[in-house]
């Protein structure tokens, strides 16, 4: 056998085989230059022997073929040519047939054959019936292969197709198809036995020679489809029946995978819709090793492509159940072939998912119906870990998104959530984030609870530690991002409805609230926003509404709130707490409701007390209080005594004295509110800067006394601006002497400062004076005012 | 004619014409020496009829005791050589013991002359037709001529011509049926067939259909038997599957076939055969024998 010899033997033998071609070639032409017609059936027999060589790789043989073929040119010309060789076609017919081997004879023939349907002396159906027939006398699959290749490339232009000169009479063109269609079948019987030749040792290399072999079995197709006059019925009743059947029937799986492929090819894709029930139920009888879903997916492409191609025949996409009918195959492959990786499983529906989204963007219940496929599938293998089908499952569960571009028809998917139930969490939160990102770029707002559920249900992986997360290999900044966009998110959930608001903030928060130390940080405070802002909604339209089951009453909001930002606190994360303790004050003092922004203060001063210890936070924190507590004027006397009076106090505490002298005269405006209404307690006022001073008269000799010199002066001047302020304002207990004389002291401090530093004039405190003379020369009301002030 | 060796010959030509020799069909046959020559044509119960010229060599006289002519069908076996068997001897005298001194002519006629036999050439045997003219002399030795026919019969198409159609097969190794559409061929027919394979558990190189003729010579002990492959014609090339039906069509013209003799006057037989032989790849053969008639169909008037 050829499969044991070397390349160089089979070179060898190519040569051999080349040079008896050509030896009787040359005689062959001899004896045709002399129309010696018994010569040159003689030769070209003996030519066309050279062809029954078994030692040739399929490679090899194909060149030596093509030589043989090449000669075979010259001599159908002969043939054609009645006056060279003096005999009817038809006797030539019977002459070429005593040859004794089969192989030149049936060369031979095809070539006689050839001619004889172009003479027309004969019905080319007969013709062509004989020859199919007669060629199953070459049974060696590499012979045969080529003989009948041979047949179908001469009667190619021969055929009675619809518009071709054989057509007619009593040939129709199904003989063409006919004639077709046995050619191919017997090819592909012979194309599929060379698997069973020789030993197993070389499997690999027999299949890969087949696979070289294939295009000459699929070129049967491709005729198929060309052939003129194969209308839709008889595709349906005849070729497609029979080239299937044949398929199925070869269980051969390299042929039957590259015959499907073919079919799918080269048919037209409005046959495939009409015949897929049939086509469908073919690929579920294919051998468990064929790759079905390559196949099924090309299908599912083309006909999608063909659904996007014009709107005019989506109709018959709904005519023949399309979906229905593919869902079921699909169905029955993953069933049957238990072999087929996941991953493979999940390419299908991927690719069911892409038809659907296509063919019938609103058919939502198909695209649950495939996800829920898709559940069951996943359910019954143990826990996805192949990163190929992990990436075909995101690519699954993004199709909707990209198609509806509006993350509200995804969330009526109740499959939606248990597909991502099977992504493990890495991927989990990538869809996630896919799933955020979509709502993001289309600006899409989701409005009601039961679908902000949904939505928090899908994206649980961001929310919370889902089991078994190890959380020292999370990235720093990934989990940033992602939380961030989880913040961004909560802002994109909103309802006019105040009820339905509420509604939805019960839900992010029961989420967020189960989201651990981590995440809060991130999460709350656009809950607490977002709370906030239905709050000044309520406001705005007068109060609290009675809804049916769940009363929007601000006090239950700022129910809600308190205990929100108490979890937060306890992360621990003070600072981010105050601040948003002092925001609900804030909100509670807008509708007058004093016992809650009291409540929410005294937590915030909790906070400071307990849980702030840095000093700069303190100082932060202080002077947040402070601007809060002072825009605040729902409080009455004592409450606000009572508050204003601890964050002086906790002013006054501070750690250094810089800041506890800004503290100090940051706290003076708690009693002079620029307001009609406002509190106007010049006195305190006064006390308060007063304090401020000598704080920071202690801070300058302190300076002073660890350096040497006195620091800048910035805090006097600062307190300047204070007194200017109350004095503009006016607050009758500061008067244009007190400023006088807080210049002369400012200017005595730089003075002595002098000795070591050079004399760079202050520029706040050179501005504040040059403010002073503005208004000084401006006059008016404002300007006696300030006229009292001697610089 | 080279007239030096007239010396030697006899005293006269001897010639033997048909009256209808212009039109009457020629076929080649084989002679002895290996040549083949154009010999006319005869069949059963045609009238043999034609002229016996006898014309002296200038200025010589034939002196004779009587001139006749006869027709002879022989037998001749090969393995008793010169020893012929006449089946039929008609003989005809066209003349009177006398002399001839210059050309005479002597119609002769056979009418409708019964000639059971086809001509035939064989291994061992041959039938022949001859006419044979005699111009006897004493002394001298009596001047003989021979001409050759050739005697072929036409046979009807028979009245039953049933298929030949067999299972055969090798237990678990190859089961085959074969089929040929008659059992009785005439001699330009075309054998048509199918070969259909039930088992096949050999690897095969090819599958030939031969023709093989079979004679037999003598009786008895003396028989003797020999047998000729006329045709190995290749059928199929490589191994089929199982459920693989090959196609048979053989064209009989391009042999050079007899019809079937059975028995011709208990002197030999000859008989055909079909021979489906299959090949493997380790060039063991598997054959299954089957006899078919041939007969010879009155061709068309036109041929």
């Amino acid at each position: 056998m050829r499969t044991l010899a070397g390349v160089e033997d089979e070179e060898k033998w190519l040569a051999e085989g080349i040079a008896g071609i050509q030896h009787n070639a040359f005689f062959m032409h001899r004896a045709l230059d002399a129309n010696n017609l018994r010569e040159v059936l003689k030769y070209s027999a003996l030519m066309l022997s050279e062809l029954r060589t078994s030692k040739l790789s399929p490679q090899k043989y194909y060149d030596l073929y093509m030589r043989a073929f090449d000669q075979l040119r010259q001599l159908e010309i002969f043939f054609k040519d009645e006056s060279r060789h003096g005999l009817p076609v038809v006797d030539l017919y019977e002459l070429v047939q005593h040859a004794g081997n089969i192989l030149p004879r049936m060369y031979l023939l095809c070539t006689v054959g050839s001619v004889y349907i172009k003479s027309k002396q004969a019905p080319s159906k007969d013709v062509l019936k004989d020859l199919v027939e007669m060629c199953r006398g070459v049974q060696h699959p590499i012979r045969g292969l080529f003989l009948r290749s041979y047949l179908a490339q001469v009667s190619r232009d021969k055929l009675p197709e619809i518009g071709s000169d054989y057509e007619g009479d009593a040939n129709t063109v199904i003989d063409a198809v006919e004639f077709v269609l046995q050619n191919f079948t017997e090819m592909n019987k012979l194309w599929v036995r060379i698997q069973h030749q020789g030993p197993g040792t070389v499997r690999e290399k027999q299949e890969k020679e087949r696979n070289e072999l294939r295009d000459l079995v699929g070129k049967n197709l491709h005729v198929l489809g060309q052939i003129e006059g194969v209308d839709l019925e008889m595709y349906k009743e005849t070729v497609l029946p029979r080239v299937l059947e044949q398929v199925v029937n070869c269980k051969d799986k390299l042929a039957q995978y590259y015959l499907m492929e073919c079919i799918i090819q080269v048919f037209p894709d409005e046959y495939h819709l009409q015949t897929l029930e049939a086509l469908l139920a073919a690929c579920t009888q294919l051998m468990p090793t064929v790759d079905t879903k390559i196949v099924l997916t090309q299908l599912m492409d083309r006909l999608s492509n063909y659904a996007a191609s014009s709107p005019d025949v989506l109709h018959e996409f709904l005519q023949v159940e399309a979906f229905a009918k593919l869902s079921n195959a699909i169905g029955k492959v993953i069933d049957t072939q238990l072999e087929m990786p996941i991953v493979g499983a999940m390419t299908l529906f991927v690719s069911l998912l892409t038809f659907t989204l296509r063919v019938h963007p609103d058919r939502l219940d198909y695209v649950d119906q495939v996800l829920g496929a898709c559940v069951v599938k996943l359910s019954s293998v143990p826990k996805l870990e192949d990163a190929r089908a992990m990436k075909q499952v995101v690519a699954l569960l993004s199709a909707p998104l990209e198609k509806y571009s509006d993350i509200v028809t995804a969330l009526t998917l109740s499959n939606y959530p248990r597909v991502m139930d099977h992504l493990d969490d890495g991927t989990n939160k990538v869809m996630a984030m896919l799933i955020i990102q979509s709502i993001m770029k289309n600006d899409s707002c989701i409005s009601t609870a039961d679908k902000v559920e949904v939505l928090f249900e899908l994206i649980k992986g961001l929310i919370k530690d889902l089991d078994g997360t190890n959380v020292e290999e999370l990235d720093e900044e990934d989990f940033q991002e992602e939380q961030n966009s989880v913040a961004r998110l909560i802002h994109m959930l909103d309802n006019e409805e105040p009820e339905e608001m509420l509604k939805i903030i019960y839900v992010v928060r029961k989420h967020l609230m189960t989201g651990g130390p981590q995440r809060l940080p991130f999460t709350v405070p656009p809950l607490v926003f977002s709370a906030v802002r239905l709050v000044r909604q309520l406001e705005a339209q007068g109060g609290d509404i009675a809804g049916e089951d769940v009363p929007a009453t601000l006090r239950k909001i700022f129910q809600i709130l308190n205990q929100t930002i108490e979890a937060l606190s306890s992360v621990p994360c003070p600072e981010l707490a105050l601040r948003l303790y002092l925001q609900c004050a804030e909100a509670a003092s807008d509708c007058d409701l004093e016992p809650v922004a009291y409540e929410f203060f005294t937590q915030a001063f909790i906070l400071y007390e307990e849980e702030i210890a840095d000093s700069k936070a303190q100082v932060t924190a202080i002077h947040l209080i402070v601007g809060t507590l002072q825009r605040i004027n729902v409080f009455g006397v004592e409450n606000r005594d009572t508050l204003t009076h601890k964050a002086t106090g906790y002013s006054a505490r501070l750690l250094k004295k810089p800041d506890q002298c800004r503290a100090v005269y940051a706290c003076s405006h708690l009693f002079w509110v620029d307001d009609p209404e406002g509190i106007k307690d010049g006195e305190r006022v006064l006390l308060c800067l007063r304090r401020a001073l000598r704080i920071a008269n202690a801070a300058q000799q302190m300076v002073n006394a660890t350096r040497g010199s006195s620091g800048p002066v910035t805090l006097f001047v600062e307190i300047l601006n204070k007194y200017l302020y109350f004095f503009e304002k006016g607050n009758p207990h500061i008067t244009p002497s007190d400023i006088q004389s807080l210049i002369e002291l400012i200017n005595t401090e730089m003075l002595s400062d002098n000795g070591n530093t050079t004399i760079h004039s202050d520029p706040f405190f050179s501005s504040t004076l040059r403010y002073i003379r503005f208004q000084k020369q401006k006059g008016g009301l404002m300007g006696e005012k300030y006229d009292l002030i001697k610089l | 004619m080279n007239y030096l060796l007239g010396a030697f010959k006899p005293a006269c030509n001897v010639s033997i014409t048909f009256s209808d020799g212009k039109n009457r069909k020629q076929v080649p046959m084989k002679k002895e020496n290996g040549q083949t020559a154009l010999v006319p044509l005869f069949h059963s119960q045609d009238t043999i009829s034609g002229k016996v010229c006898i014309d002296p060599y200038q200025g010589k006289k034939v002196e004779h005791n009587g001139v006749k002519v006869e027709l002879l069908g022989q037998i001749e076996m090969y393995f008793d050589r010169g020893n012929f068997y006449d089946f039929t001897s008609l003989v005809r005298e066209l003349d009177v013991p006398g002399e001839i001194y210059e050309r005479k002519t002597y119609p002769f006629e056979f009418p409708t002359v019964e000639m059971p036999y086809e001509t035939y050439n064989g291994v061992n045997v041959r039938l022949r037709y001859v006419l044979k003219v005699t111009v006897t002399r004493g002394y001298s030795g009596s001047i003989l001529e021979y001409q050759e026919l050739v005697v072929r019969n036409y046979a009807p198409l028979p009245d039953i011509n049933n298929s030949i159609k067999m299972e055969v097969g090798i237990e678990d190794c190859l089961h085959i049926e074969f089929e040929y559409n008659k059992s009785k061929y005439h001699l330009k027919d075309v054998i048509l067939g199918k070969i259909y394979f039930l088992l096949v558990r050999i690897k095969m190189k090819n599958m030939d259909l031969e023709i093989r003729r079979r004679e037999s010579t003598g009786a008895g002990a003396n028989t003797h038997v020999e047998t000729e492959t006329l045709a190995k014609f290749e059928l199929m090339d490589g191994t089929p599957v199982r459920g693989e039906s090959i196609p048979v069509r053989l064209f009989l013209a391009p042999y050079d076939l007899t019809p079937t003799h059975r028995n011709i006057n208990n002197k030999y037989s000859v008989k055909y055969y079909l021979n489906l032989v299959l090949v493997d790849e380790e060039d063991r053969r598997y054959f299954k024998q089957q006899e078919i008639t041939l007969y010879r169909l009155k061709e068309d008037t036109s041929s």
